[in-house]
């Protein structure tokens, strides 16, 4: 794949990447802004209600049909949150005219589009359509609450949420139903003037196209997006905990699920970064980490037990889903795999695999457009830009005596489990 | 070696059958990093009563012995399949379906190395009576999280009220009581049946030559003895026409009702009734319920749907069923909906743009799929083993009729065979 070229049209930075090895062209917009508790559901409703309608297509089923003609071209709104920052996206896949009988080019209408969702969204003088703030409310709020039924992921929210209660990343980016609820054309308007003012856009498109289509697209657009400052998110680091924070919390299940949270002071920025994906590679990233092989292997305490890095935050989980009354057993022997690691207990295998494993991994991703797309976020998030190469290059640099010094830094702040309703023995 | 050309989309496939009865095939794509290899059997957890190789009794095997097989393939005597990949920085995995077992592995280096890697753990099953004592907790806590997952029961359940008899109304893990039954000889039994390579197919794409990936793993089979290859027989049970139970309710606790309404297939044009008819009866739910569609406006605006809404067809050897539905504040409500739509399309001629606009769209949403070398391989290898082609899905629609779209709608959605299920909170 090409190298990624910038091409800036005023405020809106774009970051074009030609590939012929994809058969569609994918185009991600993202919009940056702090994570706050105060803005966090406008703007998740804003994302919605943009999506939902613009003045040429004003309806979901319009945009539809306008799609269709596209050859099904894909179209969504997705919120979320890396580290401290609250992040809109918008994604476009387009089919490439080169597979299609007939067909004019379909990138250039794409974007035309895409772009149009921003500058001319479904608006009169008195705001948003009513109707369809009024439905996209009812299907979020629907949706903050269906969380709760996805058990893994509803218990990695509440541990976030009792780990960081004090700071942004504690908050889901979709703000709470209370919150949702609340809101009305004025909040939405606001946001959205907020967002045009002073929210960073990144707009990525990978895959088959030329330089040419887009340039006549985005550069008039240019005068839309203004330049200057933008609103930076505060950064709070990972202090680490006085005493490790243990909740239980009961529900109808049979399974538990166990989390453990853990700080550590290095996120994307840090010349460590490299480091802790190493050393979470030997914990719980993969089948030959530590966690997977005692506690599934050696103990069948568990399917699944693992660990991540959040690395825009510097926070560090491991997860297993186990039988309840097993949950002192599992905690025990997931903190000790962490405490093997501190103390030298590093295989040259262990770090050989991992090694390989990372390096695979980014290689892979790069046979993605979604996946090249986001390497290239990181960069553009980060102070320290980092090259496939070089990210290559410093996996190899990261040695056993590392991976001890970085083990040592990480610390346990929160053990949360989510576990069966009757008394465990 | 054959070698097929697609030429709208860009693609050569390369086909080796080897003398023990293998299919293997190589798609190149030399401008990626990553090297994707899976090989399948057509064997998976609707086959529990099969005539064994060598026998001439039908038996009996417990449930969810397909997917516990699976697991401890990955075992063998001298250690553990997934560490040998992991050395080598690969990806390795593995999925058992109602109709399939399949082990992959991904990466970037030692290809060559990797896929002998992968021929060699999958035929050389290694089960003792301690291995298999222990791999049952580590399934017992991957069938319990699927018992506390609301959208998995709520799917079983469907399928356990549509099929009476076929064994797809079986979760594919099985059940605690039914894997505590498994034993090493019940495993050698089915690998024995299952896993003669004439009943397999390899699918590799990447980065890599065709004719020396062929010799690598021609070489490699030439080394094993393998018996002679015996029929399967196998059985699904006598399946009514009409759905088992009309009415299903599952209580759990969750914050909104889920629903799904099926139908199923009458089994009188299995083994399998090709490619068409399947394109077809997915058209026609994009048609009736798709984003674009009337319904799916109306049902969104009332707030009966939300984003987790899904009309499906699947369709493999023996069964084939639709499922409509997802999260909803009124389970009742909807359903009726969608039986009200289903019933006036049945009720008019089908629109010719409509039709025209949902190929459109199935046509850029296969270029789609067709980015991920993961798509390709397993995709291929189902519609392989089903005797179907994946590229031969863009012309099958280009040539569907709105005659052919009109026979399957009578035929489908016919009420005497569907059922309704929901999982909703208990009461207080």
């Amino acid at each position: 794949m090409a190298e990624t070229e910038q091409l800036d049209a005023g405020g809106l930075r774009v970051h074009w990447q030609p590939s012929n090895k994809f058969k569609t062209t994918t185009i991600v917009l993202h919009i940056k802004a702090p994570l706050e508790a105060e803005t966090a559901a406008a703007r998740t409703l804003l994302a919605h209600v943009l999506q939902a309608g613009t003045a040429d297509y004003p309806s979901r089923r319009k945009i539809r049909h306008f799609l269709d003609d596209l050859y099904g071209a894909s179209f969504y709104a997705d919120v979320g949150k890396k580290g401290e920052n609250h992040v809109l996206t918008f994604v476009m896949e387009v089919a490439s005219e080169q597979y299609l009988q007939n067909e004019s080019p379909l990138l250039p209408k794409a974007l035309t589009f895409l772009l149009s969702v921003l500058q001319s969204p479904n608006m009169t003088e008195s705001g948003f359509s009513e109707t369809i703030i009024k439905e996209e409310k009812q299907a979020l709020t629907q949706r903050i609450r269906n969380i709760a039924d996805d058990k893994t992921r509803y218990a990695n929210i509440r541990m976030l949420e009792e780990m960081c209660a004090d700071e942004p990343f504690g908050l889901h980016p979709f703000g709470s139903v209370a919150d949702m609820e609340a809101l009305g054309n004025d909040e939405l308007q606001q946001a959205y003037e907020q967002m045009m003012a002073s929210d960073q856009f990144d707009l990525f498109v990978t895959g088959p196209g030329s330089k040419e289509e887009i340039l006549n697209v985005v550069e008039p657009a240019g005068e839309y997006f203004k330049t200057g400052e933008r609103k930076q998110a505060k950064a709070t680091p990972s202090q680490p905990p006085a005493e490790i924070n243990e909740v239980v919390e009961r529900q109808a299940i049979q399974q538990a699920k166990l989390h453990l949270g853990f700080r550590i002071p290095y996120t994307v920025d840090a010349d460590e970064y490299t480091a802790v994906l190493v050393t979470n590679g030997i914990f719980g990233a993969y089948p030959h980490s530590k966690l997977f092989v005692n506690v599934r292997e050696k103990e069948s305490l568990a399917y699944y037990a693992a660990s991540r890095y959040e690395p825009y935050k510097g926070i560090l989980f491991a997860m297993a889903g186990i039988a309840p009354e097993q949950y002192e057993k599992a905690s025990e022997i997931m903190q000790a795999q962490l405490e093997a690691i501190r103390n030298g207990e590093v295989t040259e295998e262990e770090l050989t695999t991992t090694r390989q494993m990372l390096k695979n991994q980014i290689l892979e991703q790069m046979d993605s457009a979604r996946g090249a797309i986001e390497m290239n976020y990181q960069n553009v998030l980060s102070n320290n830009t980092r090259t496939v190469d070089e990210r290559l290059h410093e996996i190899e640099d990261v040695d056993k005596e590392t991976v001890i010094a970085t083990a040592q830094k990480i610390q346990l702040d929160t053990i949360y489990l989510l576990t069966g309703e009757e008394e465990t023995a | 070696m054959e070698i097929q050309h697609y030429e709208q989309i860009g693609e050569t496939i390369y086909l080796e059958t080897l003398n023990n009865g293998l299919k293997v095939y190589v798609l190149p794509k030399p401008d990626h990093n990553k090297t994707f290899s899976i090989f399948t059997t057509d064997y998976g957890s609707i086959d529990q009563a099969f005539t064994p190789l060598n026998s001439a009794e039908t038996v009996q095997v417990p449930d969810g012995i397909a997917h516990f097989l699976e697991h401890k393939l990955f075992e063998d005597e001298d250690g553990d399949a997934f560490n040998t990949f992991s050395k080598r920085g690969a990806q390795t995995n593995a999925f058992t379906s109602f109709t399939r077992t399949a082990y992959l592995f991904s990466s970037t280096s030692e290809v060559q190395a990797n896929l002998e890697t992968l021929l060699d753990f999958v035929q050389s099953p290694y089960f003792t009576e301690e291995t298999v004592e222990k791999e049952k907790g580590i399934i017992g806590q991957e069938i319990n999280m699927y018992n506390d997952d609301a959208d998995w029961r709520l799917f079983f359940g469907l399928l356990s009220s549509l099929y009476k008899e076929n064994p797809v109304r079986i979760d594919i893990a099985g059940t605690v009581q039914s894997i505590d039954q498994i034993t090493e000889d019940l495993l050698y039994t089915c690998y024995q049946t299952f896993y003669h390579p004439s009943n397999m197919v390899l699918f590799i794409v990447g980065p890599v030559d065709p004719q020396e990936t062929v010799q690598l793993v021609r070489d490699n089979q030439e080394k094993k003895p393998f018996p002679e290859a015996g029929e399967i027989r196998r059985s699904y049970g006598d399946e009514p026409k009409e759905s088992y139970e009309r009415q299903k309710t599952i209580e759990m606790n969750v914050q909104t009702p889920k629903c799904l309404l099926g139908f199923k297939e009458p089994d009188d044009h299995y083994p399998h009734p090709g490619l068409s008819y399947e394109l077809g009866v997915q058209l026609l739910l994009d048609v009736m319920f798709g984003p674009g569609s009337s319904t799916y406006e109306q049902l969104y605006k009332e707030g009966l749907i939300d984003n987790s809404f899904s009309a499906d067809f699947t369709m493999e050897r023996s069964f084939g069923f639709s499922a409509i539905g997802g999260d909803t504040k009124d389970p009742e409500r909807l359903v009726s909906q969608l039986e009200e739509t289903i019933h006036a399309f049945k009720q008019k001629p089908l629109q010719e743009e409509d039709i025209r606009t949902a190929k459109k769209r199935k046509i850029g949403a296969f270029l789609k799929q067709l980015n991920s070398p993961e798509f390709i391989a397993t995709q291929f290898t189902r519609y392989e083993m089903n005797g179907d082609s994946l590229f031969a899905v863009v012309p099958t629609l280009e040539k569907m009729t709105l005659g052919d779209l009109e026979s399957i709608l009578q035929r489908h959605f016919h009420s005497d065979r569907s059922s309704v299920t929901k999982v909703v909170a208990p009461q207080s």
